[in-house]
């Protein structure tokens, strides 16, 4: 069986869940090679091993933190040196962006945003969402090597032990590789929440919330869930939250096995970045509320009322 | 500074959804084309850059001779010229070949910074600026909330999950921008009035030094295999809360495993 390249990044804690996914996907299509840089400890190889990874491969430098771009120097390198059958990134903005580049450089075609993959009798077929997910779309790679980028969720991670090979590469970068450099990073605030973009149920709030001391409402109801906590651009922009938990066309997409919309019109821009959550709830007190739409599950009402009580309910049933 | 900005002609977001299900061929006729909304951002930047620092801000749009429309529209918010790329073998590019036909384009032009949008709101890929900046050898400083020049310099705040990243580069530079940057401006009456005396430019792929044979439909590296309406969401059952609405939301979730 022929190689697929995984992206699994830089390296500095566990393995994210997102990396598990691409495994789990990889096998699907052929030996899975998970591709990485930074501190790898033994426990990554066999977090890696156990979620199918035939061979671990380390590029030996830490470059690629402060030149991101170094990513497609790396996966070319590997990419003519085992001509995979696909090379499969998140399709995150960063994952994005490689796989965009890869594909300039490897005069290959790129698909983004792929929630399914499946083998096929030519390569790899992926299954995309289109037009606010009004369509299910299935392509293919026709030219090149198929470089594919892939939504969170779009696998539940399964294991498949193996015990794979640890290989190491240098990194040589030239002039063109360091034209854009990162000269600083806000470091990652710790809520001690999951990530939103890989939450199981993620909790958001809107400007029915009238202020940002209320979204503590919001934040115990994920809590009580064990979610992550978003917001709508309009609980953004007034200052409520942070950017980082925009769900929407121009924050972060999620797909979470549950999403409550708390305060939230539903607007188009929203929609784009949580409609394809399987199980939504709102609770919005205009009854003509588009979220509705989407509902599962909706309770017209006051927020105010209806969160508090639900609150206590998990509680009572918890107890 | 020569600053080329990128606005591409998306149908309109809010009549999309009036495609009926049970079509399946996508006809982008049938609906209005705008100016994809988060290109308005681009614009404005590129708009803010040159009061700044003197220069020319150049529209760079690819697609059909409607597109003209968009460009317009840009044009009336300020910019100075436009190139519209257009040519029937054009049709059905994948995001690999648009953005050969467009670096070709912004090869032909010149430029100093080139600003797009993050994404389009049609095919949503956002891999364009980084593919344009590959194909041009030029930095990539993409999703910016904040951009500043100073002399060749360009440094960018990029948003990230977490925060955000401080990236730097010297120009020439392809810089992409998320809707936080700024606040797009309406277009004038005035502006609206001279948007129509000034120069659009159409670029033919030969003008361009498009190889024909590496654009359209054809020559397309990744394909649409089949193309269905997602079957619609099941009707949800939405209660008001009589004062119960807290238990009855706890009943549903303790239904689905979720408590
Ligand atoms: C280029 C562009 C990009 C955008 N990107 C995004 C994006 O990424 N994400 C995003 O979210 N938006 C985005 N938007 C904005 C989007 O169009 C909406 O403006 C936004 O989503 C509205 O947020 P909201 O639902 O919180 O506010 P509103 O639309 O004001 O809705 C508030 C809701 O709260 C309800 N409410 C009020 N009080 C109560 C109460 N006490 N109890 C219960 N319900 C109550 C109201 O009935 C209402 O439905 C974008 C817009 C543009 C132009
Ligand atoms: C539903 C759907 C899914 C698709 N999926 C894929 C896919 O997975 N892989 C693939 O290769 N192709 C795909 N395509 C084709 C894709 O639409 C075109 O290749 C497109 O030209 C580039 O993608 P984009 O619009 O997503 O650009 P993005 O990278 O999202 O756009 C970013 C910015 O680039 C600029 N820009 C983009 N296009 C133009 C233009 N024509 N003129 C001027 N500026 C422009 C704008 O500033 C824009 O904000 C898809 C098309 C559709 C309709």
């Amino acid at each position: 069986m022929s190689d697929v390249l995984v992206l699994v990044g830089h390296l500095a804690g566990p393995v994210g869940k997102a990396s598990l996914e691409l495994l789990t996907l990889a096998r699907r299509l052929g030996n899975p090679v998970a591709v990485c840089a930074g501190t790898l400890d033994e426990r990554a190889v066999e977090t890696l091993g156990r979620y199918g990874a035939r061979r671990v491969h380390v590029i030996e430098s830490d470059d690629v933190r402060e030149y991101p771009v170094a990513w497609v120097r790396a996966l070319a390198d590997l990419a003519a040196d085992t001509r995979p059958v696909a090379v499969l990134t998140e399709s995150t903005p960063d994952g994005r962006e490689t796989a965009a580049r890869l594909a300039v450089r490897l005069d290959s075609g790129v698909l983004t945003d792929v929630v399914d993959i499946q083998d096929g009798p030519d390569g790899p077929v992926a299954t995309q969402w289109a037009f606010a997910a009004g369509y299910t779309v299935t392509s293919r790679v026709v030219g090149g090597i198929p470089i594919i980028a892939v939504k969170s969720n779009a696998a539940v991670p399964e294991e498949a032990p193996a015990t794979p090979a640890v290989t190491r590469s240098p990194l040589v970068l030239d002039e063109a590789d360091r034209r854009t450099r990162v000269v600083s990073r806000e470091p990652r605030e710790s809520t001690g929440r999951p990530q939103l973009t890989e939450a199981d149920i993620v909790v958001s709030g809107g400007r029915g919330l009238g202020g940002a001391e209320q979204f503590e409402l919001i934040e115990r109801l994920a809590d009580a869930l064990g979610g992550a906590v978003g917001a709508s651009r309009a609980a953004v922009d007034a200052g409520w939250y942070a950017h980082t938990h925009q769900v929407g066309q121009t924050g972060v997409t999620v797909s979470p096995q549950l999403y409550i919309a708390v305060g939230i019109s539903g607007a188009i821009q929203h929609r784009a970045g949580m409609q394809t959550s399987k199980t939504i709830v709102a609770v919005n007190k205009d009854a003509e509320a588009p979220i509705f739409e989407l509902a599962d599950y909706g309770v017209v009402g006051d927020l105010f009322e209806v969160v508090p009580q639900l609150l206590d309910e998990v509680a009572r049933r918890r107890a | 500074m020569n600053i080329v900005v990128c606005v591409k002609q998306v149908p309109d977001t809010a009549t999309e959804r009036k495609l009926r299900p049970d079509d399946k061929t996508l006809d982008r006729d049938a609906v209005d084309g705008v100016v994809n909304e988060l290109d308005e951002y681009a614009v404005e930047e590129a708009l803010r850059l040159k009061e700044a620092h003197g220069g020319e801000v150049t529209v760079l749009t690819m697609g059909p001779a409607k597109a003209t429309e968009t460009i317009r529209k840009a044009l009336a918010m300020g910019a100075d010229k436009a190139v519209h790329l257009s040519d029937d073998a054009l049709h059905g590019s994948d995001a690999l070949s648009t953005s050969y036909a467009m670096a070709q384009a912004l090869k032909k032009i010149g430029f100093d910074l080139v600003i797009l949008g993050s994404e389009s709101t049609d095919a949503r890929t956002g891999v364009l600026a980084a593919m344009l900046a590959e194909r041009l050898g030029a930095p990539q400083l993409t999703l910016a909330r904040k951009v500043e020049v100073n002399g060749s310099a360009i440094a960018i705040e990029r948003i990230t999950d977490y925060g955000y990243d401080k990236v730097e580069a010297t120009l020439p530079a392809v810089v992409s921008v998320v809707e936080k940057i700024n606040e797009p401006r309406y277009p004038s009456f005035k502006g609206i009035m001279a948007a129509k005396k000034k120069p659009v430019e159409a670029l033919g792929i030969a003008d361009a030094s498009v190889d024909a044979s590496a654009v359209g439909l054809a020559a397309a590296y990744s394909e649409v295999a089949e193309f269905a309406a997602a079957p619609p969401r099941a009707a949800g059952t939405i209660v008001k809360d009589e004062g119960d609405g807290g238990v009855k939301a706890a009943d549903f979730l303790a239904s689905k495993k979720f408590i």
